[in-house]
């Protein structure tokens, strides 16, 4: 089995980075600064976090657009939770808890009464999103204990907590893709139901499983996220869920399931990632980033199909 | 009318018409009959426009026919009605019925009343008084084949093809039909009918063509033809010495099937033993319930009455998951769809029904599964680059000795087998018959189904033949004929 490896499109995806990197280089040698590197780094290490969830929801063949409300209504869970006194590990619990739970939701919509993703979880960003406008009114969370900015460590020993968190949440997830039962059972759900349904697995099962696990990492990255500041800000900032799929699927994961790899979701959140500031770094407006995400997405699923259909005409 | 000349057609190496030729006059019924398989669905889908054959020529109305669309059949006068209607369900019966008749442009305001009106009008002439409002979806089927038939009236077409058109209907809605499609022969419309229902064609069709292999056999006057001749024109061929088949002591019966029901597979009283050692044929046409069977049997279908005794065992599977506990596999047919996952190498397919053999506490064990790949591509003769070789590069036969590798990795106790040849080249074809015949050897009970009469008869110790949803006849190997076979899935013989 090589489906951790680097195939076609993971390569692809090094080399616009490979070149993207050389541009700066010339360009902007700024971009490559011990700082901001280690900016981009923390900067990116939760939309990573999240596109690991996105990434075994997408090899099953559905998609969850409601990670940035989970993941805002999280951080303001365990944010909540830390201010009322009940301590970090249960304000981290809670969220995490919570991230499940919306997980399970769309999971079960989706996996067990077969409905499509798009729209079920396009209806719970909906929810989440005004919902916590309602209950927080947009105020953010303030008076944190000194435990919850960076876990209550200095700031390096709390970015390497994050750092770390990232590393070993994404090794896992390649662990679960290459070398675990499971895995196997979320590329042949991904590439046809109806087959791996015959072959003895349960793809219902595995479709209400990788939401869950979504929900759960997303969790985790709001929690990463959130201890980097001293406030948590009490509403859904727009567009993290168009990074992080963007980020998945130019790292190589087809849209319609069965094929892609975690290193090619490390890639696509790279190149992202280097995109975001370098285009600032270049001196084009920050403006631009969106836009170009979304040219992104078309660009790389436009060559998929090109690929895919030269692949027919060969057979 | 209309002449068809010498078509051949192949769809990735395999022949569906090699020489089928036709002659369709104005004001004449005419019946299409042929085994599964024998190349009628293609003829009509170039008829249609819908394929453009390799070779060969189509002349309607004295024009011969050089583009094959769907547009150019429909503008020239050629309609189908297919056995499953093709309205639109969300539209209403005054909408489906404007489609592709309105000549109107896409900005052109709708004339409503008018749309209504001529819909009536069209209804009326098929003798239906169905709503012209009501939304298709909500007609009954023969309301549905009624709607199909006044569309061909609106366009006028001179050409009407009827696919399998009574496959649903009681015989009240077929002496409707009937009689419609006398008033249309009439007004000098051609129609082409295809019915595997050999006991109404005398009522209804002038003349009778027969397709075998692709070819066209023989066209007769319906009225100096009998049942037992289009039979012998239909199956017309020796069963080849192509199968060495292996002599197997057969042992106790190892599955038994007792009255076996299944409304929502359309599975009615089906009883029969498979024992070990045997293979069993499960023949008749398409739509006879013979993968419905399969689907009951490996827990897709509910199990209404009836009882599945396996190895003196009472089992009722609910799921695949139950079923494959029992020592039950099921090789399904359409190998692209359900049969492998395209995307997964050669080696994960091989083991992913028994992932549990090569994990231990859920994490894989690769150099298992690196090995039971080795050894199943080796045993079967699997031609692939490399074991990770995703399973999409494989020609067909590969492919489907990968789909039944699959079930050896822990040897099942009964094999169901689904088509297990159909769209394989001859060499692979052999090859898995002789994989069967040693997988019977081993002591597996194996229950073959296959539309390839001579694939039954070659390779079955019994052959259990089914129509409409029940058994109509159970064969011995010494006794069975190409025509008995027919015969009794055409209901035109008591059974055996």
């Amino acid at each position: 089995m090589r489906l951790a490896g680097l195939g076609a499109r993971e390569r692809a995806a090094a080399l616009v980075l490979g070149a993207l990197l050389a541009i700066l280089a010339i360009a902007a040698p700024g971009f490559f600064s011990p700082d901001n590197l280690r900016d981009i780094l923390m900067a990116n290490a939760a939309v990573l976090i999240i596109a690991l969830g996105m990434t075994l929801v997408v090899l099953t063949g559905e998609v969850d657009v409601s990670v940035g409300a989970t993941f805002a209504v999280c951080a303001v869970v365990a944010g909540t939770l830390a201010r009322d006194g009940l301590g970090m590990p249960a304000a981290i619990a809670a969220a995490i808890v919570v991230g499940a739970a919306i997980g399970f939701l769309n999971g079960a919509l989706v996996g067990a009464m077969g409905l499509p993703s798009i729209v079920v979880t396009l209806a719970m960003l909906a929810i989440l999103r005004d919902g916590l406008r309602w209950i927080t009114e947009g105020a953010w969370v303030r008076d944190l204990p000194s435990a919850f900015q960076w876990f209550g460590f200095d700031q390096v020993a709390g970015r390497s907590i994050v750092i770390g968190a990232a590393v070993i949440l994404t090794a896992l997830a390649g662990w679960l893709l290459s070398r675990v039962a499971a895995g196997r059972a979320i590329y042949a759900t991904g590439s046809n139901r109806d087959s791996a349904h015959l072959a003895g697995l349960a793809p219902k099962v595995v479709i209400v499983s990788v939401f869950v696990a979504c929900g759960v990492l997303t969790a985790i990255a709001a929690v990463l996220n959130a201890v980097r500041f001293a406030e948590v800000q009490g509403a859904v900032i727009g567009g993290l869920e168009l990074k992080v799929i963007a980020a998945v699927i130019v790292g190589g994961v087809a849209i319609r399931g069965g094929r892609g790899s975690i290193a090619g979701t490390v890639l696509g959140v790279a190149l992202l990632g280097t995109i975001g500031t370098g285009l600032t770094f270049l001196g084009i407006s920050a403006y631009w980033e969106r836009a170009l995400q979304g040219a992104i997405i078309l660009a790389a699923i436009a060559s998929d199909r090109l690929t895919a259909e030269r692949a027919r005409g060969q057979a | 009318m209309l002449i068809v000349h010498h078509l051949a057609k192949h769809f990735a190496g395999v022949r569906a018409l090699r020489d089928a030729s036709l002659e369709v006059r104005a004001g004449e019924i005419h019946a299409l009959v042929g085994e599964n398989g024998a190349g009628k669905s293609t003829l009509v889908r170039i008829v249609t426009g819908a394929l453009t054959p390799d070779s060969g020529e189509v002349t309607f109305d004295g024009k011969a026919v050089n583009v094959y669309s769907p547009t150019v059949a429909r503008s020239m006068g050629i309609a189908a009605i297919h056995q499953h209607p093709t309205l639109f369900p969300d539209l209403s019966v005054a909408e489906n019925l404007a489609l592709g008749l309105e000549s109107t442009g896409a900005w052109t305001r709708v004339d409503w009343r008018a749309r209504r009106d001529r819909a009536r009008e069209l209804l009326a002439r098929v003798g239906a008084r169905i709503d012209v409002d009501r939304e298709a979806a909500s007609l009954s089927l023969p309301e549905q084949q009624l709607v199909e038939i006044a569309r061909a009236l609106g366009a006028r077409a001179r050409l009407l093809i009827l696919d399998e058109p009574t496959a649903s209907l009681t015989p009240q809605e077929v002496d409707r039909l009937f009689a419609l499609l006398g008033e249309l022969r009439a007004a000098g419309t051609a129609l082409i009918y295809i019915s595997h229902r050999l006991e109404e064609l005398p009522r209804l069709a002038d003349r009778v063509t027969v397709l075998r292999d692709g070819q066209t056999v023989g066209t007769r006057e319906m009225a100096d033809v009998t049942k037992a001749e289009l039979i012998r024109l239909m199956v017309g061929r020796e069963v080849e010495a192509i199968f060495p088949k292996r002599e197997i002591a057969i042992g106790d019966p190892l599955i038994t099937l007792d009255g076996v029901t299944s409304r929502s597979a359309g599975i009615h009283d089906v009883s029969f033993t498979v024992r070990r050692g045997e293979i069993v044929g499960l023949a008749g046409l398409v739509g006879a319930g013979r993968t419905e069977l399969a689907r009951v049997l490996f827990g897709l279908e509910r199990l209404d009455r009836g009882s599945i005794t396996l190895n003196g065992q009472p089992i009722h599977p609910t799921s695949p998951q139950e079923a494959i506990g029992y020592g039950i596999a099921y090789l399904p047919e359409d190998r692209r769809r359900h049969g492998v996952i395209l995307d997964l190498g050669v080696d994960a397919n091989l083991t992913l029904a028994t992932l549990k053999a090569i994990s231990k506490g859920g994490l894989l064990d690769h150099q298992a599964e690196t090995s039971i790949a080795t050894g199943l591509v080796q045993k079967l003769g699997i031609k692939t680059a490399a074991l990770e070789t995703p399973v999409r590069n494989l020609s067909g036969g590969n492919q489907q000795k990968v789909a039944l590798g699959r079930w050896l990795v822990r040897p099942p106790r009964v094999l169901i087998l689904d088509e297990p040849t159909q769209g394989v080249d001859v060499g692979a074809k052999s090859e898995i018959h002789r994989l069967i015949g040693e997988l019977a050897g081993q002591g597996m009970a194996v229950l073959m189904i296959s539309s390839e009469l001579v694939e039954i008869l070659g390779m079955s110790d019994r052959i259990v033949v089914m129509r409409q949803g029940g058994v109509a006849a159970t064969l011995d190997r010494a006794t069975a004929t190409a025509e008995s076979v027919m015969a009794a899935a055409f209901g035109t013989a008591s059974a055996a």
